[in-house]
Formats: structure tokens, sequence, C-alpha cells
């Protein structure tokens, strides 16, 4: 119990110390690196609440890919961001007041892998004895993505795949724009 | 392009393992953690760091484009598909016990192609968006 609370203050103060070194940077390489930094802490976090698929999920899309990403679209980018010049007080008011209702609502919350919360009552037993007995899976994550709500999943590889599409659309058809305007300057020229 | 003799040849190295890597997360995500989307990023990954190293005409050559597009949207319909078997068999769509002789081993078949068709969708998404992103700005200057 008290190593639990040790590494989670830890993880906490990270998590911390990189969001406020978020704000202070200007660089956009060193925000890039600072947000993977920040998602392969929330994958530690993952690991101490026991969800393994979420955390590897993160480790690898949050920190991995999407930094890659994020790379290769920051060579269009400016290096420094724009210094803010407008007032940060009302932001600041509204993170603020938000921030301490989630905190005010979390004493509400019930005690983290309790049997008795809600959650747990449901539908959880049923999943947890049919991925047993009809599916046949020990990975309860994976029979709970695949096949109970194999639905879902199909609309986010559709989702995954709708986005991609749109990007290579968007991309490509700035090229082909541009492409057909240096045509067009060349023809008035000759 | 990179020179540096040191990241071509562990490149080169790692790149084999890498896909394994990624084909043991996507085949054993009914046993441990791990699925079609952390697989798919994993193999993409592969690609990406070939394509940084050696330069995204050697990574075309590797995986080339209409190949890329081509498994980017048969992933969508593998997934689909397996629905639509179901729905042929009789059953609802997406409903995997028909597929197999018994429903468990139904199951077992139905999750492994759907989680095949996420992987192939995430990992040319992954890929094809990173082409796109370095080619962008050959395509601007021209």
């Amino acid at each position: 119990m008290i190593s639990e609370l040790i590494i989670n203050a830890f993880l906490v103060t990270v998590m911390l110390a990189i969001g406020i070194a978020l704000l202070r940077t200007r660089t956009l390489i060193f925000t890039v690196v600072l947000t993977s930094a920040y998602s392969l802490v929330a994958a530690l976090m993952f690991i101490t609440l026991d969800a393994v698929d979420v955390a590897f999920t993160e480790a690898s899309v949050g920190a991995g890919i999407s930094t890659i990403l994020f790379l290769a679209a920051m060579a269009y980018l400016p290096k420094e961001e724009e210094e803010n010049i407008n007032s940060q007080i009302l932001p600041a008011l509204t993170c603020i007041l938000l921030g301490g209702i989630l905190i005010w609502c979390s004493y509400d919350l019930p005690e983290i892998g309790l049997l008795s919360s809600p959650v747990h009552q449901h539908i959880v037993p049923d999943y947890i004895l049919g991925s047993r007995d009809d599916i046949g899976i020990p990975n309860i994550v994976t029979s709970v993505l695949a096949s109970y709500r194999g639905y879902d999943t199909f609309g986010e590889t559709i989702v995954v795949f709708t986005a991609g599409v749109a990007v290579l659309v968007l991309l490509k058809n700035n090229t082909q724009t541009s492409n057909q305007k240096n045509k067009n300057s060349k023809r008035k020229v000759s | 392009m990179n020179e540096n003799p040191i990241l071509r040849v562990s490149t080169k190295i790692l790149f084999a393992p890498i896909i394994l890597f990624g084909l043991y997360v996507q085949f054993h995500g009914d046993f441990g953690p791990g699925g079609g989307f952390q697989a798919g990023v994993i193999v993409a990954s592969a690609f990406i760091l070939y394509s940084i190293v050696f330069g995204v005409d050697e990574g075309k050559k590797l995986l080339p484009s209409n190949i890329n597009l081509f498994l980017l949207a048969l992933g969508g319909l593998l997934y689909g598909g397996v629905g639509i078997a179901s729905m042929l068999l009789g059953e609802e769509f997406l409903s995997y016990n028909i597929l197999g002789s018994s429903p468990q081993s139904g199951q077992h078949i139905g999750i492994l192609l759907i989680e095949f068709g996420v992987g192939l969708t995430v990992s040319n998404v992954m890929i094809a968006l990173f082409n796109a992103f370095v080619s962008f700005k050959s395509g601007k200057n021209k």
C-alpha cells in the first residue's frame, strides 16, 4: 500500500513537472518531446491501475507514433510558438474552477477495484463469465473489444481509415493545385 | 538519407525483430495485452524507421504506395467482410459463432480475422500519413 502511494506520488510529480515545463517552453520540438514524455508517464500510471492494454496503447500510440507524426508535420510550422498577448486571467479561472469541481466530485467515486461499485455490478460479471465459457479467451479486454463490442471496434477502424484518407486527400489536393497554378502561370508567360 | 553507418546497420538489424514483435502482439492479443491497434502501430514504426534512415524513396521501394493504399482499404474490408460472412451464413452482423465448427472456435476465428483487419488498416494509415507529410514539401516546391 505504501509502495503504491510512493509510486503514484512520484508519477504525479513527474507529470506536474512536465506540464509546467510544457507551459514555459516556446520551442516546438521541446513541446513535441515533452508531450511524448507525458504520454510515457501516463502509460506507467495505467500500469499501476492494472490496465495493461490501455498502457500498451498509450505507450505505442501516444508516446511513439504520434510523436513521429508531430515531428513530420513540424517541418511546415515555424520553429517558435508566438507569444500570447491576450489576458490569461479568464482561462486560468476557468481551469481552476473546472479542476476544483472535478476534484470535489472525485470524493464521491468508489474506491478503485471495489467489487461492490456500480461499474462491477451491471454487465461486467456476464462478460467475465462469458469470456471464459462462450468465447474461451483469457484476455477479457480482447473479448469485449472484438466480440461483445465488435460494432464499436468496427466503427473505430472506419474512423482511423476515414481520417487517414481525409488527410491524404487534403495533402494530395494541395500539391496538385499548386502544380496546376504553376502550369497556369507558365502558360501566361508563354 | 542518413550516412551514419551505426544507424544504418542497427536499423537493418532491428527491422525484422520489430516486425516479429508486432506480429506477436497481433496474434497473441487473445492471451496477453495487445491487439490490432497496438500491433499496427508497432509494424508501422518499423517501416517509418526504415524510411527515416534510408530515405522516403527507399521506403517506398520496400512498400510501394499503391500496395500501401490497397492494404489500407483491405483492413476495413476484411473487418466488414467477416460481418457480412456471418450474415450470409444466417446469423447477425459480426456474430462469429457461426464461423467455426463450434461456437468457441467460431469466436476464435472471427476475433483473429477482425484483429488482423484492424492491424492492417492502422499500420498502413500510419505509414501513408508519414509518407504524405514527408513528401508534401517536395510537391509544394515544384
